[in-house]
């Protein structure tokens, strides 16, 4: 079995597995959760759409302090949207999501997907630098955050050389399975680590609105 | 003709000019990535060269390897080249059968000990000792072990000789082995394909007869020459992957257009084989060229890759059943840790009213 068989085979197998026992246990686990029961009377009746304005609201800087986290605002969203479109919109992903889901999607031009893949990587290497030499950041950070960093950061470097194989003179084969195989170590820690806020973000602020809305705070 | 004429004294008899014959030697040096300045070291050595004997066993195969040269591209040097080795022994074109055969097979090795070539297509099968593949009352296995034993080199011809090809394919019935694993004492000079190109089989045959000595190989025991690349660096429709232009179905605008077929499973970017330099049928064409992906058949295992049409971003295996049960596990799990959650939450309740 070649590296790329293990890789393709049972190294995605159980990654995915994993990856989908994990998620699912974590959202069933927290949906089903009720957290604390108000004693009081409820202080607001409209809860949905409370629970919206909390998703939409929180998608922007507060204003007091718009000006000082601007930097990491903004890459973030930049970063977010880069991600978004090389997971996503690069034709031998979408290839992956039809044979693993059964659903396809136009995908965006290779040069796209190589300018965004470049992009992704210079931000995540900015952020790396700054969460390790900003004293409040360095006191934030754990080594969660590390172990996210360095499993998102991975997948791009070794996409892009698996892409631009003959330039650098290692056999596609090798480089591709090192992308799968660096794919499938980031699927087994998603549902464990911080990353699990690709799934949790807008439920916890819907969740977190409905409750403001409870108590008759304003999100 | 005489058996110990040179090759070149051969070539001149049959008409062949030496003009021919040096175009015919540029022709193989080129496509051995040899440097210019070999083209004459390549003559000299094949004019000297003499006529091998040359003993070419059969064993789990479907002749399409031997098909493949007996049609190439006939008559060309190439051909001629094939021509003059002393075949001695080859089961589906040898005029001889039975004990006559055997006998044949036994006379060439006694007389050319420690100096033929053996030429093997095939796998081997090895399971409950080999009796699933038997010639002359003898498992393939004991006429390898005992043709390869004074052999100079072996040339493993095709994928199920160099690596178990289809025979070995999961769940290997037989036990096909590929020769390499049952041959550990002799070179071995693996030509997969499924089969090789013909022009490609005559190359290394002809590196051989010229230099006397083994090609530079691979990791996989190929000769660097024709499998040093692989389809997907020399694909005419590299262009269309590099602008991430696909074709999605056989018979979209995209198959039409030519773009890539990479979504349509092609194993190009994995598969090291000479198919899109050389062509087949004359230079005709090859597989991508016609409209279909690579299949990867000069690979160990191409047939278990997945399938032939997944592309190579899909696992090897079937998702959906797998992931549906593993949803249900997390379901189950999910709720098993709520209801705990909430129980323990009911628990510190009644404590804190008590
Ligand atoms: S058709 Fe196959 S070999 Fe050719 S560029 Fe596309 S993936 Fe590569
Ligand atoms: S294109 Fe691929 S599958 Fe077809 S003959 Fe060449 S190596 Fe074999």
């Amino acid at each position: 079995m070649s590296l790329l068989d293990f890789a393709r085979g049972p190294a995605l197998e159980w990654s995915l597995i994993i990856f989908v026992i994990g998620v699912v246990w974590r959202l069933a686990g927290t949906f089903l959760f009720k957290g604390q029961k108000y004693l009081s009377k409820p202080k607001g009746t409209k809860f949905v759409s409370a629970g919206l304005m909390a998703i939409a609201n929180k998608s922007f800087p507060p204003h007091e302090l718009e000006k000082r986290i601007t930097f990491q605002h903004y890459t973030g969203y930049l970063f977010h949207i880069m991600l978004f479109i090389v997971v996503f919109l690069f034709e031998p992903h979408i290839a992956f999501f039809d044979w693993a889901l059964g659903i396809s999607w136009p995908g965006l031009p290779t040069n796209v997907i190589t300018f965004s893949s470049a992009v992704t990587v210079i931000i995540l290497i900015a952020l790396g630098i700054r969460r390790a030499t900003d004293p409040v950041m360095k006191k934030l950070t754990t080594i969660d955050d590390w172990i996210s960093w360095f499993l998102t950061i991975t997948p791009f470097i070794t996409g892009m050389m698996a892409f631009a194989h003959q330039n650098i003179g290692v056999r596609y084969e090798d480089l591709l399975a090192l992308h799968i195989l660096n794919v499938c170590l980031l699927l087994i820690w998603i549902p464990f680590g911080k990353l699990m806020h690709m799934f949790l973000l807008f439920p916890g602020r819907y969740q977190m609105g409905e409750k403001f809305e409870y108590r008759g705070v304003k999100a | 003709m005489p058996s110990n004429m040179t090759l070149g004294e051969r070539l001149r008899k049959q008409g062949v000019s030496r003009r021919g014959f040096l175009k015919f030697c540029a022709a193989t040096a080129s496509m051995m990535a040899l440097p210019p300045t070999a083209v004459s070291a390549l003559a000299a050595g094949l004019e000297k060269a003499r006529r091998p004997s040359v003993i070419w066993l059969s064993f789990q195969e479907c002749t399409g390897c031997a098909e493949a040269i007996t049609r190439s591209e006939a008559p060309t040097l190439e051909n001629l080249i094939f021509d003059y080795i002393s075949l001695d022994y080859q089961h589906t074109i040898m005029a001889a059968s039975g004990d006559a055969a055997e006998a044949a097979r036994e006379k060439a090795m006694h007389e050319n000990e420690g100096k033929y070539i053996v030429i093997v297509d095939g796998a081997i099968p090895l399971k409950d000792d080999g009796i699933y593949s038997t010639i002359a009352g003898m498992t393939n296995l004991q006429i390898l072990k005992d043709t390869v034993k004074h052999a100079a080199a072996v040339i493993s011809l095709g994928t199920c000789a160099a690596y178990g090809g289809i025979p070995k394919a999961s769940p290997n019935p037989t036990g096909a082995a590929a020769v390499s694993e049952i041959i550990k004492d002799k070179p071995i000079i693996n030509v997969p394909g499924c089969p090789p190109i013909p022009v490609v089989i005559t190359g290394v045959i002809a590196q051989y007869l010229a230099f006397g000595k083994l090609p530079e190989l691979d990791a996989l025991g190929r000769p660097k020459a024709f499998y040093g690349q692989n389809i997907h660096d020399r694909c005419y429709r590299r262009p269309f992957y590099e602008r991430g232009l696909f074709a999605e179905t056989f018979d979209d605008e995209g198959a039409k257009a030519g773009w890539c077929l990479w979504k349509l499973g092609c194993k190009g970017p994995i598969t090291y084989n000479a198919c899109a330099v050389t062509k087949w049928n004359y230079g005709t064409s090859f597989p991508i060229q016609a409209g279909h992906g690579c299949i990867g058949c000069s690979e160990p295992d191409f047939w278990d890759k997945g399938g032939f049409y997944e592309p190579l971003s899909a696992g090897t295996f079937s998702a959906g059943g797998r992931l549906a049960a593993a949803a249900a596990v997390g379901v189950a799990v999910g709720v098993g840790s709520a209801v705990l959650a909430r129980n323990s939450q009911k628990a510190l309740h009644h404590k804190e009213g008590a």
